[in-house]
């Protein structure tokens, strides 16, 4: 992997943010949700009202402000490397949609696409 | 109705065993649940053989939890071994996790009884318990309108009378709002004060498990049980949990109490109701004739919020909620001809609209290139919230807001997405600055329908905003009680 | 304004001056093409449980069974850094002379049955390790970008009919992997050639398990490779379309998935055609390369800060205490035994076998270089071989260089030695190998001479292999206690004179 370097002005892209018939399309394709052509009109409108409301915020100017991804902030909190004995193996097994040999079993990876 | 404390004393003392307690719950569960829904399942036999044992343990002379016997129900989105952990989400309908949540261990220490799992929006997304795929929760004190949301089940089994306690979880306002729409007390503590392990996770950096409860005293009593330090959540607070029962007849006297402008209808935020913002006024002169010192005060970033919140909430939502795929667990949608195909059906079959709703305006913000530019970006607004916050708690020890800009509407008044949201405006900086927040019930609005004060405080500061909100409370029943 | 580290280019050009300086391998491909390579390097980590999850880490078990509710991502489950994934990780940082930073965790997400969440924890914009170096055998010194710690993914097994990938069928997947700490290691693109990839490659390995991070077994997975590939001019400094090949499970195959990469690239270029940047898989049977399945739209992972964890922060103090607990690494070791006298092949074999301290002790002591080395590589591959006390084996050396013992009763007492642990001196005696006089030598010499006059005389005349012929008459009659380099001077001597 690497580390995306275009990375984003202060402000510059955020207002751009009405969204097309085909972003929805496109993120629900990234979610891994299928949607009918009567649910994408609808979540176009609906999801579109949510990004205009939300766009107060693109004004305002926060590029000196520390964003906060914790309230409570505190570090290093590690956990002893010593083995939790806790047998999942067939709790884990027994709520599988399909299981085979003590393995979950699903479709091939690469089949005919639908 | 008792108290939580009163049965856990009389539990304890062996003048009433904790069978017969939970029978007289479950026998109001039988009489009106049909009707309200707040379960998604009752579990009676499983509270009998607990309540039996907490029988056994009193009758032996053994020592018994500070909950000994008290009836309490669990938001169904927190993890019991064996009992089905649904999220009211198709998609979990028959899973039953093999571990508890953090917060049930607790509770089934200080001698609980879990009567049952509660009604939620589908993965604790929405504000009125409609989003639920096992039907809507009905607010108990007018079974036409909702009970708020996403924690409606508890909040309705607590103003039913089918459990005296109960658990809820609050990402932007999950507990408070429907304590407010259902007339009793909502908490969320702060972040990190009560272990997530075991909640099924909405989003991570917003999510606290809280008490409803019909008084204060008893919010306070549940916090005390659930709260404090856990190894397995490495967003814990490592710090002792203050003793908030000690100081709950403290008094307001000396006490500062600001009223938060933007919150009052003052600012660009709209659609309060004014009988709402008329009973905040009424308890905040309440709180002054009890001897606090009252003003009001302007945290301008509040209004921010809620954009703040649709931004980094989805965001970590449609990640969290990535893993429900159809291989492991949950709900598999068959006939896929290769893995991806069947998690996508899967998905698709298994979520409900707002859950697909939220993921995709997650993954929207994620995607649009680096982080930063909405996730990141969010979370320095969160930033100015927080900054604003610390500015107003320099001159006041808590503050006041509506907890629900209105009281509970009728089921299906707000079919709007964004309509639903603005729902939370009051509730939401709480979450986004990790601080603690209590709605307590104070008079009617429309409808003769409850109305529920927000108290406010800093981070950890749950002993001074629970002897206001007693002090609320007390004032609220006419110095009763 | 934001946390991202600096762009990846302006220290890349700072290398490649340095390297530029020293001569290069030649490349395999013509002349004026150049390869350009950087590797990124997985490496699992030796821990007794998994990154963020108390389940068991261990490689070789029955499926599912090194399994727990986190690190099957049960919903609900929270996941806890485990602290010695982390100091081992800060290990290796130091080991490749990085700059170890306050670094967070974060979620890379795509949905991959593999794996429980469907999103790997992992680290973005601030890694752990970053900005180190690593110096190969040659001299040549291959820039590290970043060493940073994520979790792996569990496997999945096609089951099928014909055990093709593309049939129908199914796949079962075990998550007895998934959520194994690992380190990525990703290189600056400052390999310029297969064999210099594989002695890099070589080389983080025995760092890795030089400093206990890793025990880097290729054939158990704990070390995978992905190169990112790619040619240009030779002597120019641009930078072209590169191509990740991935799947590749050997050193050997490192070098031949590069050979064939460049190769394809520059006939690409050749043919006026181009490669595309895309992920190819390394297929060792056909000994190509193969494009992944095309995606329909470039990756998006999503990345962004895991909010149910907090940052690693190491403190000064932490750092330093790791540094001082660090082991001398195999380059000072090889450098240790060449600077006392050893070539660098015989060194390098005497670290790889874990010998080297032994070794360089008995130089200490005076034992000679060579020989010391020597026994190392021929007749120190036996367990116990680290236990031997150096005096002792610098006594055994010194015998032997000192005539006190042929090289055949050496290797015989250096056995005994390490079974025993007794003196060279004593097992010689109790063995009777007292080097045998050259009077001694010389009277049986000539009684062979006597019994076999004919062989004698066409010795004499210069017919060289009955040389063999008398030195092994010589070695039955000794019992082969007789030290070759005597009898080949007395032949000598007595067929000249």
């Amino acid at each position: 992997m690497s580390v995306r370097t275009d990375s984003v002005n202060e402000g510059a892209e955020p207002e751009s943010s009405r969204l097309s018939r085909e972003d929805v399309a496109h993120v629900a394709s990234l979610a891994l949700l299928e949607l009918t052509d009567a649910e994408l009109d609808e979540f176009t409108g609906q999801l579109d009202a949510v990004l205009e409301h939300a766009k107060d915020i693109d004004a305002l100017d926060v590029g000196d402000v520390e964003p906060t991804y914790h309230p409570y902030p505190v570090t290093n909190v590690f956990r002893d490397d010593v083995v939790e004995q806790l047998d999942v193996h067939d709790a884990a097994l027994a709520m599988a949609p399909e299981a085979e040999d003590g393995q979950f079993r699903v479709p091939p990876a690469l089949g005919e696409e639908p | 109705m008792s108290t939580a404390i009163e049965i856990a004393a009389a539990v304890s003392a062996g003048e009433q065993t904790a069978s017969s307690v939970l029978e007289s719950y479950l026998s109001r569960i039988d009489d009106r649940e049909a009707e309200i829904h707040a379960f998604n399942a009752v579990t009676a036999e499983e509270a009998r053989a607990t309540a039996a044992a907490i029988d056994a343990s009193v009758a032996a002379g053994e020592t018994v939890g500070p909950l000994a016997g008290v009836p309490v129900a669990l938001k169904d989105n927190m993890c019991t071994t064996g009992i089905a952990t649904t999220c009211s989400s198709r998609m979990l309908e028959d899973w039953k996790p093999p571990y508890d949540a953090t917060v049930v261990e607790r509770l089934r220490e200080a001698g609980a009884i879990m009567v049952g799992k509660t009604n939620l929006d589908e993965f604790a997304m929405g504000s009125s318990t409609e989003n639920s795929a096992f039907g809507v929760t009905h607010n108990p004190l007018d079974v036409t309108r909702v009970p708020g949301g996403s924690s409606g089940g508890s909040a309705a089994a607590v103003a039913a009378g089918f459990a005296p306690l109960s658990l809820g979880s609050d990402t932007g306002g999950s507990i408070r709002q429907p304590a407010a729409l259902c007339g009793v007390v909502g908490m969320k503590p702060s972040y990190g004060a009560v272990s997530r392990y075991g909640l099924i996770a909405f989003a991570s950096s917003l999510d606290q498990i809280g008490p409803f409860s019909a008084t204060v005293a008893d919010s306070a009593l549940l916090y005390s049980v659930i709260a404090g330090h856990d190894a397995r959540d490495s967003t814990s607070i490592p710090l002792p949990v203050p003793d908030v029962q000690a100081t709950l007849d403290d008094g307001v006297e000396g006490l500062r109490v600001g009223i938060i402008s933007e919150l009052m209808g003052e600012g660009p935020l709209e659609g309060f109701e004014p009988e709402v913002l008329a009973r905040v006024r009424d308890a905040a002169n309440a709180l002054a004739a009890a001897g606090a010192t009252v003003a009001e005060v302007s945290v301008p970033s509040t209004i921010y919020g809620l954009s703040a919140y649709y931004q980094i909430a989805p965001a970590e939502a449609s990640s969290n909620l990535a893993r429900y795929d159809g291989v492991r667990y949950g709900h598999r949608e068959p006939g896929g001809v290769n893995t991806a195909a069947m998690m996508k059906a899967s998905r698709t079959a298994g979520f409900g609209p707002e859950v697909k709703r939220r993921i995709m305006l997650g993954t929207y913000a994620l995607s649009a290139g680096y982080y930063d530019a909405f996730y990141g970006k969010a979370q320095r607004v969160r930033t100015l919230i927080i900054n604003d916050l610390a500015k107003a708690y320099a001159d006041f020890d808590v503050l006041l807001s509506p907890t629900s800009p209105c009281v509970a509407f009728p089921i299906g008044a707000k079919s709007d997405p964004l309509t639903m949201y603005l729902n939370d405006t009051c509730t939401i900086p709480s979450n986004l600055a990790g601080h603690p927040a209590i709605s307590v019930p104070f008079g009617t609005g429309a409808d003769d329908l409850p109305v529920g004060v927000q108290v406010l405080a800093p981070m950890l500061g749950e002993a001074k905003m629970y002897t206001v909100a007693r002090a609320i409370e007390l004032a609220a029943s006419g110095g009763q009680s | 304004m934001t946390d991202i580290e600096q762009p990846v280019s302006s220290t890349m050009l700072s290398a490649w001056e340095v390297d530029s300086k020293v001569e290069r391998e030649t490349s395999h491909l013509p002349a004026e093409w150049e390869m350009v390579i950087g590797l990124e390097v997985h490496a699992e980590l030796a821990t007794e449980t998994k990154m963020f999850s108390p389940a068991r880490n261990h490689f070789g078990s029955e499926p599912n069974t090194n399994v727990h509710p986190v690190c099957l991502g049960l919903p609900g489950t929270l996941p806890v850094v485990n602290g010695k994934a982390v100091e081992l990780s800060i290990r290796l940082g130091l080991a490749l002379n990085c700059h170890v930073q306050r670094c967070v965790f974060a979620r890379k997400n795509y949905f991959y049955p593999d794996m429980p969440k469907d999103y790997q924890i992992s680290q973005y914009d601030r890694p752990l390790n970053i900005n180190g170096w690593l110096e190969l055998a040659s001299g040549h010194t291959i820039g590290i970008e970043r060493a940073h710690m994520e979790e792996d993914t569990g496997k999945s097994t096609h089951v099928g009919e014909s055990g093709r990938i593309h049939d129908a069928g199914y796949s079962l997947v075990d998550y007895n992997r998934a959520g194994v700490p690992l380190i990525e290691i990703v290189s600056h693109p400052d390999i310029r050639g297969p064999e210099e990839a594989k002695e890099y490659v070589a080389e983080l390995q025995r760092i890795l398990i030089a400093v206990g991070a890793s025990d880097g077994k290729f054939e158990e997975g704990s070390l995978r490779v992905d190169a990112n590939v790619s040619v240009r001019p030779a002597g120019s400094d641009e930078l072209r379309t590169r191509c990740e090949v991935k799947n590749v499970n050997s050193l050997r195959s490192l070098g031949r998935a590069i050979q064939y990469e460049t190769q394809r690239h520059v006939d690409l270029y050749l043919a006026g055609d181009r490669p595309v940047q895309e992920t190819r898989h390394w297929d060792e049977e056909g000994g190509r390369t193969r494009a992944g399945r095309s995606k329909e739209q470039a990756e998006d992972y999503r990345y962004f800060p895991d909010p149910d964890l907090v940052p690693v922060d190491p403190s000064p103090e932490w750092i330093e205490e790791i540094r001082q607990s660090l082991p001398v690494l195999p380059r000072e070791r090889r450098q240790r035994l060449v600077d006392a006298g050893g070539t660098a092949q015989a060194a390098a074999l005497a670290v790889e076998r874990d010998l080297d301290q032994l070794a360089f002790d008995a130089m200490s002591q005076g034992a000679d270089p060579e020989r010391t080395l020597k026994h190392v590589a021929n007749n120190l591959a036996v367990d116990g071989a680290q236990t031997l006390d150096p005096s002792n084996f610098a006594e055994l050396v010194k015998l032997e260089t000192g005539g006190g013992l042929t090289a055949t009763q050496a290797k015989q007492v250096l056995a005994e030695m390490v079974e025993t642990g007794n003196a060279p001196g004593d097992i010689a005696a109790q063995r009777g190998f007292e080097a045998m006089e050259s009077s001694e030598l010389e009277g049986l010499l000539d009684g062979i001479i006597a019994a076999s006059p004919d062989e004698w005389s066409r010795f004499c005349e210069g017919e060289a292999k009955l040389q063999g012929f008398f030195t092994g008459q010589i070695m039955k009659a000794t019992k082969g206690q007789a030290d070759g380099k005597e009898i080949a001077k007395l032949l000598a001597q007595k067929s000249a004179g």
